[in-house]
């Protein structure tokens, strides 16, 4: 029954003995079937509304490529695309670096020498801000950071930096920073929860047998945990790539893409053209054009995970 | 079916951690350090968190008098029993457990049926099938405002907690997909290989095999799905207008417009939202550990 062929040949096989790969279809329809109808025909729906003057009351107007020549002489969808490289560094850069290290720290030094429930009750407290919801962490930071008796601007005036004080989301010079901040408390968790989860796969021999060569703590993590966690860097790199392109929450309770264009994001500014100024047509390509970034970027991505799965996949037959 | 539930492979899947071995239990000054800026990491992490918790129990002159670092000079609840009032806290609730329970077990069901055909199943094309079907998590969300806002009138589904159910089943188990998938791709296939010699067919094998080995991955998207969902705000806030069946972040938002709430009931209402969410993860986080990758068998 196994046909082991010995070829590079991609054979149509499963992982069943025995069953061919066409045979798991029906297990793809419930999946398919809904994805369909809520994001594929929306998404069409949407693409269409691209080429229209539609301003939510009147039927639409056809207009051909009139908004995406509006939208590429625009500047404040660059601007916000812009803007859009600061929340990938503060949501995806940043915590993925932090978290691998921290991660790392917790499970295999804090975890082993200090015990378990340590680490696991530091991991609990890096993971709090994830189940903030939004809005109400928004409602927070809106205090923490606000101009008159902010909490932020409190402490910096009892500890004598009183010159400091700033109005931190009020003003373009501190905005986006702030903003940045806020995102890298918020996203920190997510990786380390991830990563502590995966560093579990982890043999612990190989890292005797690295320690015993005379590998520091650094080119252990660099060659053991780090590789062995790829594929939980790649899940993590992505899944925040795309949420940082996206996203809204945050600059729509906190900013409103303010002071001027500061803040403003693609996602924000595709929202307040849909519900404030009525521009559905227009809204509807910024948010085309933004998919079209996510997804090209996506599957640049999966392109190179799948290359790399392969080739280890090669070496370890 | 017995061979297959007594899996010797699961003992496998954890392999005994050498708690004691010689001098591992050292503690250096460098590990007191560590620990040090771990613990002064989490604290920053939770300082926004602590003044949630000062300010819900401040009356608004303590919160003039004092500002929003001190302690409370008196316990005062009636922010907390004005914000449960004036939104039907417990209705609310109901509403946000209903929706998130829902679709965690719904996205995490079609993750696995996704990720068994395409990780385990090996369906022909499947790179760009999980491209496809991440483009539900890649969509910013407004796309899908309009749209669906037009087809669910038609179905009848408007302001129905269904329709917000249907789209979180689907935006999560994109997700979903994505990483089980990757999961799957690596399950042992000894253990399927075994399962088949006995006779099993692909539905037995998913269901004896594959789903109670991957529980733990399964069980950590369960509480990553309820809390994001829990969290939405954007879709519920469109699609459920009436306020019987909102949720509670979109509560605490609709108040915040209220001009008449004072800081204090606002950090109250701030409070009463995170709770819930804050006890699901304490009672499951022990869940997180047992590991996302935690089917993957050498």
């Amino acid at each position: 029954m196994t046909t082991t062929t010995p070829t590079r040949k991609r054979a149509a096989k499963s992982l069943v003995p025995g069953s061919d790969s066409r045979a798991f279809w029906p297990y793809l329809i419930p999946g398919l079937a809904l994805l369909t109808v809520i994001i594929i025909v929306p998404l069409l729906w949407n693409i269409y509304l691209t080429f229209t003057d539609y301003r939510g009351i009147r039927p639409p107007e056809w207009t051909g490529l009139d908004n995406w020549e509006k939208l590429f002489s625009d500047a404040t969808f660059w601007t916000s695309f812009g803007n859009s490289i600061a929340m990938i560094a503060a949501m995806v850069v940043v915590p993925t670096l932090l978290g691998l290290v921290l991660a790392a720290m917790l499970f295999d030094l804090i975890g082993k020498k200090f015990g378990g429930r340590i680490a696991s009750f530091l991991r609990a407290t890096y993971y709090l801000p994830q189940i903030l919801p939004a809005v109400i962490a928004a409602i927070v930071i809106g205090w923490i950071l606000r101009p008159q008796n902010g909490a932020l601007n409190q402490v910096l005036a009892a500890v004598g930096l009183g010159d400091l004080q700033h109005n931190w989301l009020g003003s373009p010079d501190t905005a986006l920073p702030s903003i940045m901040v806020i995102m890298i408390w918020v996203q920190l968790g997510y990786p380390i929860v991830i990563f502590m989860a995966a560093l579990q796969r982890v043999d612990p021999e190989l890292y005797e047998a690295a320690e015993l060569d005379g590998a520091n703590w650094f080119q252990r993590f660099r060659s053991i945990t780090a590789s062995i966690i790829r594929p939980e860097i790649f899940v993590v790199t992505l899944t925040c790539t795309i949420a940082a392109l996206k996203v809204f929450g945050p600059i729509y309770t906190l900013t409103g893409g303010g002071p001027g264009t500061s803040t403003i994001v693609p996602a924000y500014y595709a929202y307040s053209e849909f519900f404030q100024s009525q521009q559905v047509g227009y809204g509807a390509t910024i948010a085309t054009a933004l998919t079209v970034v996510i997804a090209a970027v996506s599957i640049v991505f999966i392109l190179v995970q799948t290359r790399l799965e392969r080739r280890d996949e090669e070496v370890t037959q | 079916m017995a061979p297959l539930e007594q899996e010797p492979a699961v003992e496998v899947a954890r392999p005994a951690t050498p708690r004691r071995r010689g001098g591992r239990r050292r503690k250096t000054l460098g590990d007191w350090a560590v620990l040090g800026v771990a613990v002064l990491i989490g604290l920053l992490i939770a300082v926004p968190f602590f003044m949630i918790l000062v300010n819900s129990f401040k009356s608004p002159t303590d919160y003039a008098n004092t500002g929003p670092l001190s302690l409370p000079s008196e316990l005062y609840f009636d922010g907390l029993v004005a914000f449960w009032e004036r939104v039907d806290f417990p209705e609310k609730l109901w509403n946000s457990f209903y929706i998130s329970g829902i679709v965690a077990i719904g996205a995490v069901l079609i993750s696995m049926l996704n990720a068994f055909a395409l990780g385990i199943g090996r369906v022909k094309g499947r790179t760009w099938i999980v491209v496809i079907i991440l483009l539900a998590n890649m969509l910013p969300q407004e796309v899908l405002l309009y749209p669906l806002y037009f087809m669910f009138k038609q179905v009848g589904l408007y302001d129905n907690q269904w329709a917000v159910i249907i789209i979180f089943v689907v935006i999560q188990s994109a997700f979903g997909t994505y990483l089980l998938a990757s999961v799957y791709g690596t399950f042992p296939k000894e253990i399927l290989e075994a399962a088949s010699l006995d006779g099993a067919n692909r539905w037995t094998i998913l269901w004896r095999v594959v789903f109670p080995i991957t529980r733990p991955t399964l069980s950590v998207l369960i509480i990553f799905f309820f809390i994001w969902t829990w969290n939405e705000f954007l879709i519920p806030l469109t699609f459920l207008v009436s306020n019987a069946n909102q949720t509670v972040p979109v509560a605490v938002a609709v108040l915040q417009g209220d001009r008449l709430m004072d800081v204090t009931t606002t950090s109250a209402s701030a409070l009463l939202g995170l709770i819930p969410t804050l006890i699901f993860f304490l009672i499951f986080q022990r869940t997180l550990t047992r590991g996302i990758t935690a089917g993957a068998v050498k």
